[in-house]
């Protein structure tokens, strides 16, 4: 048998394969690419760049949880413009596609980012509007179906690359969220950000976090991930990239058959640092045993 | 500065005990062929407990780099859930490991100085082979300040081996009484460099000092990390300057970290 076929497509762009990297987890990559060749990977997904440097929340912004862990980190990050500078000019160097999560305050923020990208190599736009660690923003266009709408209308606008929303799991309906962002020209959706949670040292009698509250992430999100990305599949036809714990292949093609069209690999990179290659070699592995002739064929595919 | 490739390792124990209540002394090896070059002293490693309901590494600092037996000594305080699991280990029990992280102290720098090392408390370990690493450079003065809660006094030993070293307690039972500063005073210690790694009162208060006697200093600072190689931002530390990472005012401490000037930070 030939070697099965990895790639993918999603709003018309091409990946060699299905596998990226969560944003906020592999910074542009550069961290982690001495740990895997990011030659091999579908896509480097960046952390969220803003229009201006944001310094972030104060320490402590991490804990651990039971098969997790909270990240309260506020988008840390040196704007767009040495982004571009440093950041884009080193992603560029590797045969992989490049996608730039995007975040913002207000919609003019975001669509500063998004304009300012438009001429440089960037294959797809990845819009944060889940992010639950920043006050004003983020999440607060993730969670309303209309102010999702209309910020992906008001970006759709502008845009020169596909864009991808990234969806929230912090509602009551996902699948009303996600049809607010197809109906706003969304080209796919990248789902789920992490969980708000919580927790409290109980010796201190404190919060764990300065912030009080952070992002759920890691195995201990997973099934919530995989039941909002087979509702929303369900509810859309834009494609989807699936995210929440996926810590193997095993894991990856969960969300594969639930029906997305591509994975990510987030928290779990911090655990194994060789996570991202090995889950590509691990879907590869599947094909093969299985005889199933592409990746491609799996996409939804659960009975 | 040569850059070791950091990688995820298995550790095999050669030796885990406890020194003093709930401090413990983890000797851990590499497997044939997988030790690193070179390590630095104030370089630190992710330390896996073998608790699978733990997810992340521990930051563990390294108190001492045996080449001879291409393995590491860590000493820890066996505080969470994760560090009581990783005292629960036993000779010829296994672990994994991501090392080795984070920029550690330029010795180069302090080459023919008159250096004072100050720790407390879990921050005495780190200074162990620093001390080592010092001594061995010629023409450099080495003198270990260790600050304890009480008399006992682990690791102490190791460094009267290689440097002049003295005690102070919180409780006056063993050395000075006092912390390491209150000590350095009574002993009127001055140096050219002194090197710090404790709690953040201890290191304000060392800072202190080595601004009346126009040291340089150094210090090495604890955060709660997610990846340890600079990818996350979860562990940062106020700098003075815009960083050079995210040209803001924090600079990761699992990268630019755990050592920094003491007078780049804001403490």
């Amino acid at each position: 048998m030939n070697r099965p076929d990895l790639s993918v497509n999603i709003a018309g762009v091409s990946f060699k394969n299905p596998v990226m990297t969560a944003s906020g987890t592999f910074g542009s990559g550069m961290e982690y690419g001495q740990f895997v060749d990011l030659n091999r990977l579908g896509a480097v997904v960046t952390k969220g760049v803003s229009s201006v440097p944001w310094p972030g929340n104060p320490t402590p912004r991490v804990t651990e949880v039971t098969s997790g862990m909270l990240n309260a980190i506020g988008l840390q990050n040196p704007g767009v413009e040495v982004f571009v500078e440093r950041d884009l000019a080193f992603l560029k160097q590797f045969d992989t596609r490049i996608i730039v999560n995007v975040c913002g305050r207000t919609e003019e923020e975001y669509l500063a980012v998004v304009e300012r990208l438009a001429d440089e190599p960037v294959d797809m736009l990845e819009i944060n509007v889940s992010c639950p660690n920043v006050k004003e923003g983020a999440i607060a266009f993730g969670q309303k179906p209309e102010a999702l709408y209309r910020i992906t209308r008001r970006i759709k606008d502008i845009a020169r690359q596909p864009v991808i929303m990234k969806l929230t799991p912090n509602v009551t309906d996902i699948a009303e969220t996600a049809r607010a962002a197809e109906a706003g020209g969304a080209d796919a959706l990248s789902m789920i950000n992490t969980l708000t949670g919580m927790k409290i040292d109980v010796e201190k009698r404190t919060f764990v976090l300065a912030n009080k509250t952070g992002g759920l992430s890691g195995p201990a999100i997973r099934p919530v991930a995989v039941r909002m990305v087979w509702q929303a599949s369900q509810a859309v036809s834009i494609p989807i990239i699936g995210m929440g714990g996926i810590a193997s292949a095993e894991d990856a093609l969960e969300f594969i058959l639930a029906g997305a069209s591509a994975v990510a690999a987030g928290a779990m990179n911090f655990v194994n640092p060789y996570l991202t290659e090995e889950i590509a070699d691990g879907i590869e592995a599947y094909l093969v045993r299985h005889g199933i002739g592409s990746v491609r064929d799996l996409i939804g595919a659960v009975r | 500065m040569m850059e070791t490739a950091k990688k995820k390792t298995r550790m095999r124990v050669l030796e885990n005990r406890e020194l003093a209540e709930g401090i413990y002394s983890l000797l851990a090896q590499y497997e044939k062929g997988q030790a690193p070059g070179e390590v630095r002293p104030g370089q630190f490693a992710g330390l896996f407990p073998p608790d699978p309901a733990c997810m992340l590494m521990r930051p563990i600092s390294i108190c001492e780099w045996r080449r001879d037996l291409s393995a590491l000594r860590f000493v820890y305080r066996a505080g969470g859930k994760g560090t009581r699991s990783l005292a629960s280990l036993k000779r010829g029990d296994e672990f994994s490991m991501l090392g080795i992280l984070g920029n550690g102290y330029d010795t180069g720098s302090m080459a023919g100085k008159d250096v004072l090392l100050m720790g407390g408390g879990i921050g005495i370990p780190p200074m162990l082979e620093l001390a080592k690493a010092l001594t061995s450079l010629p023409g450099t003065r080495v003198r270990a300040l260790m600050g304890y809660r009480n008399e006992e006094l682990f690791l102490f030993e190791d460094f009267q081996k290689v440097c002049e070293a003295y005690a102070a307690t919180d409780d006056g039972s063993a050395g000075f009484s006092g912390t390491v500063t209150d000590a350095a005073r009574a002993l009127s210690l001055s140096a050219d460099v002194i090197c710090a790694c404790g709690p953040m009162p201890m290191l304000r208060a060392v800072a202190g000092l080595a601004e009346e006697m126009d040291a340089e200093c150094f210090i090495s600072l604890e955060e709660r990390m997610a990846c340890g190689v600079g990818a996350c931002l979860g562990c940062v530390a106020k700098t003075r300057e815009v960083d050079g990472h995210s040209h803001v005012k924090n600079a990761r401490v699992c990268t630019e970290g755990p050592v920094f000037r003491a007078r780049d930070v804001e403490i």
